[in-house]
C-alpha cells in the first residue's frame, strides 16, 4: 500500500490508529481519581509528542542511517521556530505558509552547516554542529536581539502587520489556524468518569507527523536509504568503489535539518512562543536520547523515545511531595514517611534522575532501545505459540 | 498478513473513515460549555504556581512556592491570617475564594520560557487553573504572560523587573505587583548624586539579555539627569562566572563609579571580582571609587558576603519595614519556616491575595472582570505603602525602597539597610513611554 511493503504499510497503519486513539488511549485514568495524575491526554503534551516525534524521526535519518551524530540539531528547530513566528506577524496566522517557510529556511540553513561540518566525521563532526549549535543559541539570546527578541522570544502581538489576514480592531490577537480552523478549539467528550480531549491543533499535528513518518519509511526502504547505510557501513571502502559519500551524507542532513524544521514550525504553531530555549544545546542532547532511548536507525524507535522523554518532562516532574503522601496515606506514619523519602529524589525535579536510569537500564540491556525491548516480549511469546514459524522459514523480520 | 490485497472499493471505503476521524474535532470546533476558561464548578477553585525548582533562580523559586502555600492557608482561613487583617480590602473572609476552597498546583519553569510555557499550559490543560503566578526571570513572565493572554487566564506576575513586561509586552490578562528597571533608576539616582555627588563617570557591565538592557537603559538615564557622565556600557555573557576581564579596563577609563547591571549569580560573582581588584580602594578623579547595584536581594547580598558593605542598591520590599503589613507578614512566614521571606515571596503572597481580593470583589472568576476590578484598584496594607494597579499597563504604582549593604549585619539575614523610602509619585511615569499594547481581555472559551 502506498508504495510500501506489507509490513511497513501494517506499521504505518498501527502507528495511524495509535495517534488516532491517542485522546482515548493516554487518558486511561477516570478524572479525579488519585492515579488520573499519570493521565497525559491533553493537548499541549500530545502535540508535543508528536512535534518531537517528527524532530526525531528526522534526527533518525541522519544519525541512524549514517551515523553521524549531529549535536546541533536543536538549532534547525530554533530557526524553524523563527522563521514561522515571523511568517505570522508579518504574513498570515494560518500556519501553512509560517511552515513552508520554517522547512525552507530550516533547509538552506542545514545546507550551509552541512556543507561545512560534513568535512569531518566522527566526533570532529559533532563538535563542529554542536559549535555551530552554541553561536546560533548565542547570537538568538543577545546579539540579535531586534529579530529574535532576545531572552524574552517572539509571541504574536496584537499590533503585528498580519498583512495576509482581515483587520482586527477588538485588541485580541488573533489564534493560529488553518483556513479559519483554530488550533486550540477542542471538543472534549465526557463518557462517565473519563474525559476525552479531542484538539484539532493535535490532529493536524498528528497527520504532519504520519506524513513525515511515511517520507521517512520510504527513505528508509529506497537506494538512497541503502547508500546511507553504505555510509555507516564502511565509507572507506564506498570511497574505494569510487563512489562519492559526500553528496549522500549531506542530503541526508539537510532532510533531516527541514524535519527539525518542520517540527520547529509546527511547535509556533501549536504554541505561539519562539524562544532562544529551544537551540541550547541540551535541547540538541535531548533529541539523541530521544532517538537512542527509543531505538536508532528503527522506523518508529525515536517516536517511542520522544514520547517517553516528553512523558516524564511534564508528568513525573508535576508529582511532588503533598501528591506522594496523599497516595500513602492509607499506610501507618513512619512507614508512609519512609516510603516518601525512597520515592521523593525520583520524582519532582528529580524526574532527571529518573530519565538517567531508564537511559542507562536501556543501553545496558537493550542497546537497541525499547524496540528491541518490544521485540523480545513479542519473539518470547512467538516461541511458545508458533513453533512450525521457524521450521517453515517463515520468522517475521523485526520492523527495522 | 503477508500479503495485503488492494481494492479500489477498499482504498475507497478506507480513505472515507480516515477522512471522518479527521473531520470530528473540526465539527465540533468551539464548544462554549462554560463562559470562560476552566471555570471552577465543584466547591474548589485551582491556582497554578508556576516556580523555578531548577535552574539558577531556584533559590527564589522555592522561597516564592512557600510563599503561596502560605497565602493558600490564609486564604482557606488557616493561620494567623498575615496579611489579610492588613489589607485595606475586606473581600476576603478566609473562607476560600467566593466561598470555594483554594487548591492549587505546582509546576517548574526551569527559568527556560519553553519549559515554563509548557508547565503552564499542562496547569490550564489538564488541572483546571483559572490563575497562573509565579515566576523569576522576565523572559519566562513575558511568555506565559502572552500564554495566558491566549488562553485566557489572569496571569500574576511574579519576580520580573524588565520594563518590558509590563511595557511593550504588556497584555490584559496579564499583572505585575513588582516594581521595575525605570523605578529602580528613577529611586537611585536622586540617592546616588547626594551620596556620591552630581560629576561621576559611571562604567556599566550589563549583563547580554533583555533585561540587562532595560536596567542599563534605565540607570543611565536617570543618573546622566542629574549630571553624571557614562563613560561606557559593556556587555557580559550571561553565562559568564569571573568578570576579571572585564573588571581590568574599569580603572583605565577613567571611571569612578561602576554599575554593575547583572541579576543573581552574575551579581555575586561581578561584585567579588570587582572587590577583590581593589576598585573600591581606589581615589580616582580625586574622588573614592563606588560600586552600584540596581537591583539587589536579599539571596544575592547572601552570596556576595561582606563585599555587599556600603553598596546601594534598589529593592521591591524588604522585611525589616515597619509597617503593619510587612510585620504581619514575616511574623505568620517566620512561624511557618524559620527565618524571614526573601522580596520575591512578599511579591508572590500579595499577588495572590490581590487576585482572590479582585475574584470576590467582582464576585466572579471570569478574567474580564478580575482585571475590571483590578485595573485602577488603590490598596494599602501589603507592605509597600498606599499602591495603585495601574489600568494603563497592569503595573502597581507605589514606594520605592532604596537599600545599602549593612556594614555590622547581626544575622545571616539582615544584610541590608533601608537607605530612603522613594515616594510612589518619584518613579512614576507616563504608560506609553516603553509601547506595547494591552489588547483586550480574553476570557477564552
Amino acid at each position: 500500500m502506498f508504495g510500501l511493503n506489507p509490513k511497513d504499510a501494517r506499521l504505518l497503519i498501527i502507528v495511524a490508529i495509535m495517534v488516532v486513539a491517542a485522546p482515548v488511549l493516554l487518558n486511561p485514568f477516570p478524572e479525579g481519581s488519585n492515579l488520573a495524575q499519570f493521565n497525559a491526554g491533553y493537548p499541549d503534551l500530545m502535540q508535543r509528542f508528536v512535534i518531537f516525534g517528527i524532530f526525531a524521526i528526522g534526527f533518525n535519518i541522519l544519525f541512524g542511517l549514517t551515523g553521524y551524530l549531529s549535536f546541533g540539531h536543536a538549532a534547525f528547530l530554533g530557526i524553524g521556530s523563527y522563521a514561522a513566528i515571523w511568517m505570522m506577524k508579518l504574513l498570515t496566522m494560518n500556519i501553512i505558509p509560517g511552515i513552508i517557510v520554517s522547512v525552507i529556511v530550516a533547509g538552506v540553513f542545514s545546507l550551509a552547516v552541512g556543507w561545512i561540518s560534513l568535512r569531518r566525521s566522527g566526533i570532529y563532526f559533532s563538535i563542529l554542529t554542536l559549535a555551530f549549535a552554541q553561536m546560533c543559541y548565542s547570537l538568538a539570546y543577545s546579539v540579535l536581539t531586534p529579530i529574535t527578541g532576545g531572552e524574552t522570544g517572539l509571541q504574536p502581538k496584537v499590533n503585528d502587520p498580519r498583512i495576509l489576514d482581515a483587520a482586527t480592531n477588538d485588541g485580541v490577537v488573533p489564534k493560529t489556524n488553518l483556513f479559519g480552523l483554530e488550533m486550540t478549539s477542542s471538543t472534549e467528550i465526557v463518557m462517565g468518569g473519563w474525559v476525552f480531549t479531542l484538539n484539532a491543533g493535535y490532529y493536524v499535528a498528528a497527520l504532519v507527523m504520519l506524513i513525515s513518518f511515511y517520507i521517512s519509511i520510504r527513505i528508509f526502504r529506497s537506494p538512497f536509504g541503502v547508500m546511507l547505510r553504505a555510509v555507516k557501513s564502511n565509507q572507506q571502502r564506498m570511497n574505494y568503489t569510487g563512489l562519492n559519500p559526500k553528496p549522500y551524507t549531506l542530503a541526508a542532513f539537510v532532510i533531516s535539518g527541514m524535519y527539525a524544521g518542520l517540527a520547529g514550525g509546527l511547535m509556533v504553531a501549536m504554541d505561539t512562543q519562539a524562544g532562544a530555549d529551544r537551540m541550547f544545546w541540551t535541547a540538541s542532547g535531548e533529541v539523541v536520547l530521544m532517538t537512542i532511548l527509543g531505538g536508532v536507525g528503527t522506523l518508529i524507535g525515536p517516536v517511542l523515545g520522544a514520547g517517553a522523554i516528553k512523558y516524564m518532562e511534564n508528568i513525573l516532574s508535576k508529582i511532588n511531595k503533598d501528591i506522594l503522601h496523599q497516595w500513602f496515606a492509607l499506610l501507618p506514619d513512619g512507614l508512609e514517611d519512609v516510603i516518601v523519602a525512597l520515592i521523593y529524589p525520583f520524582v519532582g525535579k528529580g524526574w532527571h534522575l529518573t530519565l538517567g536510569l531508564l537511559f542507562m537500564l536501556v543501553v545496558i540491556f537493550l542497546p537497541g532501545g525499547l524496540v528491541e525491548g518490544g521485540q523480545r516480549i513479542a519473539a518470547l511469546f512467538k516461541r511458545k505459540r508458533k513453533p512450525e514459524d521457524a521450521r517453515s522459514g517463515k520468522s517475521t523480520e523485526p520492523a527495522e | 498478513m503477508s500479503k495485503t490485497t488492494l481494492t479500489r472499493r477498499g482504498v475507497l471505503s478506507r480513505g472515507a473513515v480516515a477522512g471522518a476521524g479527521l473531520a470530528v474535532p473540526t465539527i465540533f470546533t468551539g464548544s462554549s460549555v462554560a463562559g470562560f476558561t476552566n471555570e471552577p464548578t465543584g466547591g474548589a477553585v485551582t491556582l497554578g504556581f508556576n516556580v523555578p525548582q531548577t535552574g539558577p533562580y531556584a533559590d527564589e523559586g522555592a522561597d516564592e512556592l512557600r510563599a503561596f502555600e502560605l497565602a493558600v492557608e490564609h486564604l482557606n482561613g488557616g493561620g494567623d491570617g498575615g496579611m489579610m487583617s492588613t489589607f485595606s480590602s475586606n473581600a476576603l473572609e478566609g473562607t476560600g475564594i467566593l466561598g470555594k476552597k483554594v487548591e492549587y498546583v505546582t509546576g517548574d519553569t526551569q527559568t527556560k520560557s519553553d519549559a515554563a510555557r509548557a508547565s503552564a499550559r499542562s496547569m490550564i490543560e489538564k488541572d483546571g487553573a483559572v490563575m497562573i503566578s509565579g515566576g523569576s526571570s522576565s523572559g519566562v513572565a513575558v511568555a506565559v504572560q502572552a500564554l495566558c493572554q491566549e488562553a485566557g487566564v489572569i496571569f500574576m506576575a511574579g519576580l520580573t523587573h524588565s520594563n518590558d513586561t509590563t511595557g511593550k509586552d504588556k497584555k490584559a490578562n496579564g499583572f505585575r505587583h513588582f516594581f521595575n528597571s525605570y523605578m529602580s533608576g528613577a529611586a537611585l539616582a536622586p540617592i546616588l548624586g547626594a551620596n556620591y555627588g552630581n560629576d561621576r563617570k559611571a562604567y556599566h557591565l550589563t549583563a547580554d539579555y533583555n533585561w540587562g538592557y532595560t536596567t542599563e537603559e534605565a540607570v543611565r538615564t536617570s543618573t546622566e539627569a542629574i549630571g553624571w557622565e557614562t563613560v561606557a556600557a559593556v556587555k557580559t555573557p550571561l553565562t559568564q562566572t569571573d568578570f576579571s576581564s572585564y573588571i581590568a579596563p574599569v580603572l583605565q577609563s577613567g571611571a569612578d563609579v561602576l554599575v554593575l547591571n547583572h541579576y543573581g549569580g552574575n551579581m555575586v560573582n561581578s561584585l567579588t571580582n570587582a572587590v577583590q581588584f581593589g576598585l573600591r580602594d581606589k581615589i580616582v578623579n580625586g574622588k573614592q571609587f563606588e560600586i552600584v547595584v540596581p537591583l539587589y536581594s536579599r539571596l544575592m547580598a547572601k552570596g556576595a558576603g561582606a563585599n555587599v558593605k556600603g553598596i546601594f542598591g534598589s529593592t521591591n520590599w524588604h522585611w525589616s519595614l515597619t509597617d503593619a503589613g510587612s510585620q504581619a507578614f514575616v511574623k505568620s512566614f517566620g512561624t511557618k519556616y524559620g527565618f524571614p521571606p526573601s522580596q520575591a515571596a512578599h511579591t508572590c503572597y500579595v499577588q495572590t491575595l490581590l487576585y482572590a481580593d479582585a475574584v470576590a470583589r467582582a464576585g466572579s472568576f471570569n478574567p474580564c472582570a478580575v482585571a475590571e476590578a483590578l485595573e485602577g484598584f488603590e490598596f494599602d496594607g501589603m507592605g509597600n505603602g498606599p499602591t495603585l494597579y495601574r489600568a494603563e499597563d497592569h503595573q502597581c504604582f507605589k514606594d520605592v525602597l532604596v537599600v545599602k549593604g549593612k556594614e555590622n549585619p547581626t544575622s545571616e539575614f539582615d544584610l541590608l539597610e533601608i537607605v530612603e523610602v522613594t515616594p510612589a509619585a518619584q518613579v512614576t511615569y507616563d504608560a506609553s513611554i516603553f509601547g506595547g499594547d494591552l489588547g483586550s481581555c480574553n476570557p477564552g472559551a
